[in-house]
Parts: C-alpha cells; structure tokens; sequence
C-alpha cells in the first residue's frame, strides 16, 4: 500500500507504458542501427580498418569537419547569443515574425539551402561579389562551408538561450550596476555566469550537427581534396555511391566520426556540469 | 507487489514492440500490383531520364491499351544511379531498372535479384539509348575551347564531377583517358601527365552531375563544363544565347542499360508487362523520341534523321575498351588507382 501511496506523486500514471515505448524507440531508432553500423564496421581486419582511417584525405576530411563545424559553433554561439537576447529582451514590431524565422534552417531541405548559399556566395553572386573584392572567396572553400554550418547550426543556440534568459530577473542588472559594476564587468561576471551551461548545450548542438552535416555543405564546399574542403559524410558518401559499394569502409569512418563526436560532447557536458556547479555557489 | 509490476511492465514492454512491429510490417506489406485490368510497373532510373521517361511513359500507355486492352500505370523515381541502384538493393520494390551505368545493375544482378546475362536480353548490350560526352562552352567560347587538350592549358577552369563519387564523372575521366591513349600511342606516363593537367585545371569538384551543372550555369563558375550530350543540349535548348555545345573529336560511348528485376517483376506478376515496356523502347515511335529528348536512339537508321542535333564524326570508344567496368573501377577510381595517382600529384 506504502509503493501505491508513493506512486501516487505522478500526476500522469503509466511509467510501465511509457517507458516501454520509450526503450522501443531508442532500440528500433538508434540502439539497433547504430549496433550495425559498429557489425559493419568489424567485418574489416584491424589493419584495414587503421589503414583507411589514416588514410591522408579520410584524415583531412576529419580535420576539416571538426574544425569547420567548430569555427561554425563558436560563431553560433556569440551570434546566437546577440539573436537572443535581442529577442527576449526587446519588444518592436515583427519580433514574432522574426523569431519564427529563427526556426526556417530547420524547415528548409538542407540541399536547397546549399545550393542557395552557394549561388549568393559564389563571386558571380550577390554576396559573394562583394567578399570576392575583398579577396576573399566565399563559395567552393572552407568559408563558404563554415558559412553553411553556421546557417544550418544557428537555431540551436538560440533555442538554447531563450527560455534561460527568459528567466534571468532583471534584478541582478540592476543590483549589480548599484553595486558599482562597469556595464562589461556585469555582463562578464553575473550574465554569462548564468548563461553558459545553455550555450554550452547550443554549442554542442551546433557542433555536433555541423560534423555531420552532408546537404547543405556538399554544394557549396567545392568537395576538393587539394583544397581540404572534402567534409568525413562526404568521404562516407564516396564509399557508397562509387562502383564498388563499400558498406565496411563507410561504416568504419562513420564509427570513427561517432566516437570523435561522443567524445566532444561528453567533454561538453564535463565543462557544462561543472559550469552549472560554480553557478550556484 | 513487486512481481506483478515487473510483468506488468513487461508485458506494456511487449505490446509496445508488436505494435510497432505491426505498423512496420504493415508498411512493405502493399496491395497487389495488378489490380483488375490495371497493371502498375515501378521504373527506377537515374536523373537526367525525367523528361525521356515522362513522355515515353505516355506513348507506351497507349501502345500497352493498344496491343492487350489492358491499361498500365508506371511510377518513376529518379536519383543519382548508384544511389538508385541502392535503394533496389534495399527493398525497393523496381519492376524495372534504366540505370546510367552496366555497373550499376551488376550490383543488383550480384545480389541475385537479375538474372545473369539479363546484358544481352535487350540489343544492343541492352542500351535502348547512348549518348557521350561532350564540352559545354560559354557563348563566344572565348578560350577557343575545341578538343580535350584545350583543357589542359593554363587559364582553362575545368568543371566537372567527382569520379569518386559520381558515374557520370568516370564517364568525363575515360574519355579523357582514350584522347590521351590516342595521342600518345598507349605512352603511360604521358596519358597520366595529360589527365594530371586537366584535372588541376578542375576548379570546383561537385559530388555528381546535377551539382555541376549548377555550377556552371547557376553560378558561373569556370570555363567548360565537361557534360552529357543530353544535358548539354537540354541546357541549350533552356539558354539558347548563353553557351555553346563543343563535340570534341574523340570521346566515349555512354552506355545507359536497362533491365527487368526479376526478383520483383516475379512477385508482383509483371514479368511480361516489364518486357514490354523495355523492348518497346526499341520501337521507332520510341525511338524517335529518344531522340528528340536528346538521347542517341540505338537504331541506326533513325540516329541519321537526327545529324543536326548530333556530331556523328566523333570517333567513339566504349567501356570494353577498359575492359569492362568493373577492370574500369579497379584500374582508374579505386582507392590508389591511377585517379588518386593523378589526383593527389
């Protein structure tokens, strides 16, 4: 009777049934094909598997993707940062328009996304016509990659952000100017404090999606192996879509791309949890 | 208590799973595909079929109504070929398959979904229709762009696909490779240096042949695009004042095959419709227009009405020239083959 009372703290019942789908998600949707990916992986001899990851274009496809996806994430997250706070601190006219409009990179095909981008930065294109006089090009190079990750990793960090700054009172602005504090020593110490577990978690998010990213980065990088601008999901592409279909190479380099992404992300959420901790002192 | 709980949430645990199980199962199981006198044919192809297929797809209506009373409906579905030729490895139900490549439908064929030698069911090496490739020029052609070694000269920006990632590129890169062959007589190290330059002239590397033509003509990048003669003409036809078709004076005969997939075709009882549709593209009317959408018909007699649209003087080399496609593959686009060689210098 004691288990029932307890129990009965659950506003909504069925813990049986909802974790029971939630367990047959997970398996049919990430658990069992991810476990394929590693079977796959495996049918190949430790010193083919260690030959084709080091390969000098599998390597440069690595570095690429991360740094890229990295350039792309710390950019999300000062520019997503100013869209925020912009957002929920401000009222004018056509801010529900353009806080819906935050959302469109995740609405948008990512292919269509890439070939526009490529067209606007492209040197015959409007944008990239004016780069293009500043000497830099744009389209078909890693800035136009990271440019593409940015697009596609922006709404992350926003959607991050809003609902904390939401919740962060007015109050501490306002104590700490009384107590003296420079406008920059404010932000620093007592907003961002407050802020970076949830930009910790957008510049994950970000991250992560930029690693991975195919659709919209295949277009407008150029995919050259001279230029470095061959992305690791391209690599995996080449592996299925060229003569031979090669399920075990691209299964390896996929498993190699989700350990270096766990791996980030677990490194993230160390930082974030202690974050979170020195917060609340 | 605790006992009865632990089953309970089992059993929530596996009524969950059949559930989604059952609405899983409940997907591939589909309705017959002859429904009364309606039959359904599925054409996988590749993607600069769509408007071949569109308009073929509408005179073999007919022709089907015409010859067996009976009306067919025919779904197309278009994609990169060896992404196509995937997804009827994976389950998709093709009755029949118009891939870009002989090697794409070997892939099948391996699985034992095509039966051996389904090559020389249909003439021809079982391609109703080729095409080749061909140079597509800005207007004016200013870099007086006129056979393959006008690529490999400083100042020429090269557009054109991955061979490690597209077909159509393997295409681009042994027609190269044959130019070279006959201007060097067979020298090796001579060829390699010859497509070594064209390639460094390549400015921008699109994953397949859509990307490239995107490229070139949506965002103006490079010179020359190296195309199909299909799509060139296609591209042509839609900027008739902005480029300009060059056919150089060697190239390679694009073999695009088509088969029945036996396997499918079997099950859904449309083994005999599948044969009509594919041998029916043999048919003059066919054939005429495969022609007009810019595909060299294989007949022939017809392929003549169409000298104006096609260069016929070009010198043509085919895949068993290489050898095959699979020799192909191995020797010029495997990892370290003679295309990384090149490449990477």
């Amino acid at each position: 009777m004691s288990r029932k009372r307890k129990k009965g703290k659950r506003v909504i019942p069925g813990f049986g049934l909802t974790m029971g789908i939630t367990v047959t998600l997970l398996s049919l949707l990430i658990l069992i094909p991810l476990a394929s990916v590693l079977a796959y992986s495996f049918r190949m001899s430790g010193t083919e598997f260690l030959e084709l990851i080091t390969r000098p274009n599998v390597v440069q496809a690595f570095m690429t993707s991360i740094g890229c996806a990295f350039v792309a994430a710390v950019v999300n997250c000062v520019f997503g940062l100013i869209l925020a706070w912009v957002l929920v601190r401000y009222e004018f006219p056509g801010k529900r328009l353009m806080d819906g409009m935050i959302e469109l990179p995740f609405a948008l095909p990512t292919a269509v996304a890439g070939i526009t981008l490529s067209r606007m930065y492209s040197d015959q294109g409007i944008l990239g016509r004016l780069l293009s006089h500043m000497g830099i090009q744009a389209s078909y190079s890693k800035v136009g990659l990271t440019i593409a990750l940015v697009f596609i990793g922006i709404p992350f960090v926003v959607r991050a952000l809003q609902p904390v700054l939401e919740k962060l009172p007015h109050t501490y602005e306002e104590a700490s100017e009384m107590l003296g504090a420079s406008r920059s020593y404010t932000f620093r110490r007592v907003i961002l404090p407050e802020l970076t577990p949830a930009l910790l978690t957008g510049f994950g998010l970000a991250l992560a999606r930029g690693i991975g990213e195919y659709g919209s980065v295949i277009y407008i990088s150029g995919n050259s192996e001279k230029e470095g601008t061959q992305v690791v999901s391209y690599i995996i592409m080449q592996k299925l879509n060229s003569g031979s279909v090669d399920y075990e190479g691209a299964a390896a380099i996929a498993l190699v791309l989700l350990l270096i992404s766990f791996l980030l992300l677990l490194f993230i959420n160390i930082v974030q949890i202690t974050a979170g901790r020195r917060t609340k002192q | 208590m605790k006992k009865r709980n632990l089953l309970k949430k089992g059993l929530v645990l596996g009524m969950s799973m059949m559930l989604l199980l059952g609405s899983v199962s409940g997907c591939g199981n589909k309705e017959s595909k002859k429904d009364g006198d309606t039959v359904t044919l599925t054409n996988v192809s590749y993607d600069p079929t769509r408007e071949l297929y569109e308009a073929y797809n509408k005179i073999f209506k007919e022709h089907y109504k015409e010859t067996t009373g009976k009306s067919i409906e025919v779904t197309q579905s278009h994609g990169g070929s060896g992404s196509q030729a995937r997804s009827v490895l994976e389950g998709n139900d093709a009755d029949v398959v118009t891939l870009a490549l002989a090697h794409d439908i070997t892939l099948i064929e391996e699985a034992g979904m095509i039966e051996k030698d389904w090559i020389k069911e249909f003439e021809g090496n079982s391609s109703p229709y080729t095409s080749t490739i061909v140079f597509l020029v800005r207007k004016g052609n200013e870099k007086g762009i006129q056979d393959w070694d006008d690529l490999t000269k400083s100042g020429v920006n090269v557009i054109t696909p991955d061979p490690k990632s597209s077909g159509g590129a393997c295409w681009n890169f042994l027609a190269a490779w044959y130019y070279a062959d006959k201007q060097y007589n067979g020298d090796e190290t001579k060829m390699k240096e010859f497509v070594a330059n064209l390639y460094k002239n390549v400015l921008v590397m699109d994953s397949g042949a859509r990307g490239a033509t995107t490229t070139f003509v949506e965002n103006g990048q490079g010179d020359v695009l190296i195309a199909w003669e299909n799509e060139a003409l296609l591209t042509l036809k839609e900027y008739p004042d902005d480029y300009e078709m060059v056919t150089p004076s060697i190239s390679i005969k694009a073999e695009p095959s088509v088969a029945i997939v036996d396997e499918n075709a079997d099950k859904n009882g449309t083994q005999e419709a599948a044969k009509e549709y594919l041998s029916y593209l043999y048919s003059d009317d066919a054939q005429k227009l495969i022609g007009e959408n810019y595909y060299r018909p294989s007949n022939e007699e017809i392929l003549k009405t169409f000298s104006d649209t096609f260069d016929l003087s070009v010198d043509l080399c085919t895949i068993d020239d290489f050898g095959g496609w699979d020799q192909a593959y191995k020797d010029f686009f495997a990892d370290d083959a003679i295309f990384d060689e090149i490449y990477s210098k």
